[in-house]
């Protein structure tokens, strides 16, 4: 395995009383794309959440190249690792707007035509209203803003849950296209275990807030991930 | 002065009142009680005010007049906060901004020479500017919570942009400023025109001459958009807080 990019021990999360994370721990390799799989309310997108710090966990650490990120600045470590989420939530009245976004925010800046192009987009798009893309469209912009923040790893937590089968097709395209040339490490949350074989190089299982256990993909997709695919099938 | 001489007078105008509670039972709005607490409080609170006004005169003391308005204003920031509910530290953001709203008016006011240091002037005033920055604040408090809830994901999209949570929360701070301030710029645009307020109208009833009531009306207008900007942008800067840690994190509570 690659050194460590992202690692996570012991890490407990609540709200309320209610337990969503409880003791959970993960490994993502630099430059791979681990997969975050489980039944839903397992606390996978909880746990992607915890590891940018946009909740504090109550229990446990996330280490960034072995640095706990608690010690670090959270806006900094929000743009060494970016996020996607579910649904796009893009700003401003244009695409290169929306694409320059968090860029901005920190007094940079970037080429929304190259960045356009790095996402499968026609970089003519920038100067329309992200409204009037598909939604497909829309989360490669929100791909592209993360990008412009050039970070170290991106997190993304079900980016195709809200598109169709072919919009959800060229994404995971995109993503696998990402980490071959930009070497990117990626945590990549899903509940389609079919996904996960196209996209991921290895998968970390949640159930319950916790963790059940961490393959490489063909270990998992092998006779010896029987049991676990079993478990796992069960629950989705 | 002609009329409204009794107590009996005025009580009879509460056949205007029966008007409401029969519409209420006919077409069963199930606001008769809502109606009747009003009906009395508003009497009792009336009658109250009126004695304390009378007493303070009275007393020709800019200390009493002081501590009048300060409870004016504990208790309009009560009510913005229990309107607001579970936003966090509501009270003190409330006080904090109705508070400073009339200090800064009125003292305006004064240091100007708009008006007069007597209670005639200053209990009347600040009344109304307790008032209108007291629903200032809660349409600005509530806004900014619902709208918080609403609008979790493009919160926290910003968030994780590595946006701060001024910044991530800067567009719903904008739209509730404008709500909160809409109201009472519509209001001062069409003023004489669809409605003449309420300090002029008392003021011509008493019989005073109408020029001099609209030279204090003028007074009263400007200075309520003067200190319900205040509040609304108090309460803004204030209240945000209150939904983020200082990490920039959403807190928990903020459902969405």
């Amino acid at each position: 395995m690659a050194s460590l990019k992202i690692e996570v021990r012991g890490l407990g999360y609540g709200v309320c009383g209610t337990e969503i994370l409880n003791g959970v721990d993960a490994r993502v390799p630099d430059g791979e794309i681990t997969a975050v799989v489980g039944p839903s309310g397992a606390g996978k997108s909880t746990l992607l959440r915890a590891i940018n710090r946009l909740i504090e966990p109550s229990s446990g650490e996330v280490y960034l190249e072995g640095v706990p990120t608690g010690s670090l600045d959270p806006l900094e470590l929000r743009r060494r690792v970016g996020m996607v989420f579910q649904i796009p939530a893009l700003f401003g009245t244009s695409v290169e707007e929306a694409v320059l976004y968090g860029a901005r925010l920190s007094g940079g800046d970037a080429d929304p035509g190259r960045l356009l192009e790095v996402v499968g987009l026609d970089p003519s798009l920038a100067g329309r209203d992200p409204q009037t893309l598909s939604v497909g469209q829309q989360q490669r912009v929100s791909i592209a803003r993360a990008l412009a923040l050039e970070p170290e790893a991106l997190l993304l937590d079900e980016p195709t849950s809200a598109l169709d089968e072919a919009a959800r097709r060229k994404i995971e395209e995109l993503v696998r296209d990402l980490n071959d040339r930009l070497g990117l490490t990626m945590v990549f949350v899903s509940h389609d275990l079919s996904q996960v074989e196209r996209v991921a190089d290895r998968l970390v299982l949640l159930a319950d807030g916790k963790s059940v256990g961490e393959w490489e993909r063909g270990d998992f997709f092998s006779e010896a991930g029987e049991r676990a695919r079993r478990f796992i099938a069960g629950r989705l | 002065m002609e009329g409204l001489q009794t107590v009996g007078s005025a009580l009879l105008t509460l056949g205007l009142v029966a008007v409401a509670v029969v519409l209420s039972l006919y077409e069963r709005l199930d606001l008769e009680r809502e109606i009747g607490v009003a009906v009395v409080r508003s009497f009792v609170q009336l009658a109250a005010i009126g004695y304390v006004i009378n007493f303070i005169f009275g007393l020709e003391n800019l200390g009493a007049v002081a501590l009048l308005l300060g409870g004016m204003v504990l208790f309009a920031a009560w009510t913005s906060a229990r309107r607001a509910g579970d936003v966090p530290r509501a009270f003190a953001v409330a006080a904090v901004a109705v508070g400073v709203a009339a200090v800064a008016t009125l003292g305006l006011l004064l240091a100007l020479r708009v008006v007069p240091a007597t209670a005639r002037y200053l209990i009347p005033l600040g009344g109304m500017v307790i008032g209108n920055s007291m629903n200032a604040a809660s349409l600005t408090l509530t806004r900014i919570r619902d709208d918080l809830a609403e609008q979790r994901p493009k919160v926290e999209a910003a968030l994780a942009l590595g946006a701060t949570s001024r910044q991530a929360v800067a567009p719903i701070l904008r739209v509730s400023l404008q709500s909160a301030l809409i109201p009472l710029i519509d209001a001062t645009k069409t003023t004489g025109i669809i409605f003449l307020p309420g300090a002029m109208v008392g003021m011509i009833i008493a019989g005073a001459d109408p020029l001099e009531a609209v030279r204090l009306q003028i007074v009263v207008l400007y200075m309520l958009l003067g200190s319900v900007s205040i509040a609304a942008i108090l309460v803004g800067t204030l209240s945000y807080r209150s939904f983020f840690t200082p990490r920039h994190q959403l807190r928990k509570g903020v459902s969405g």
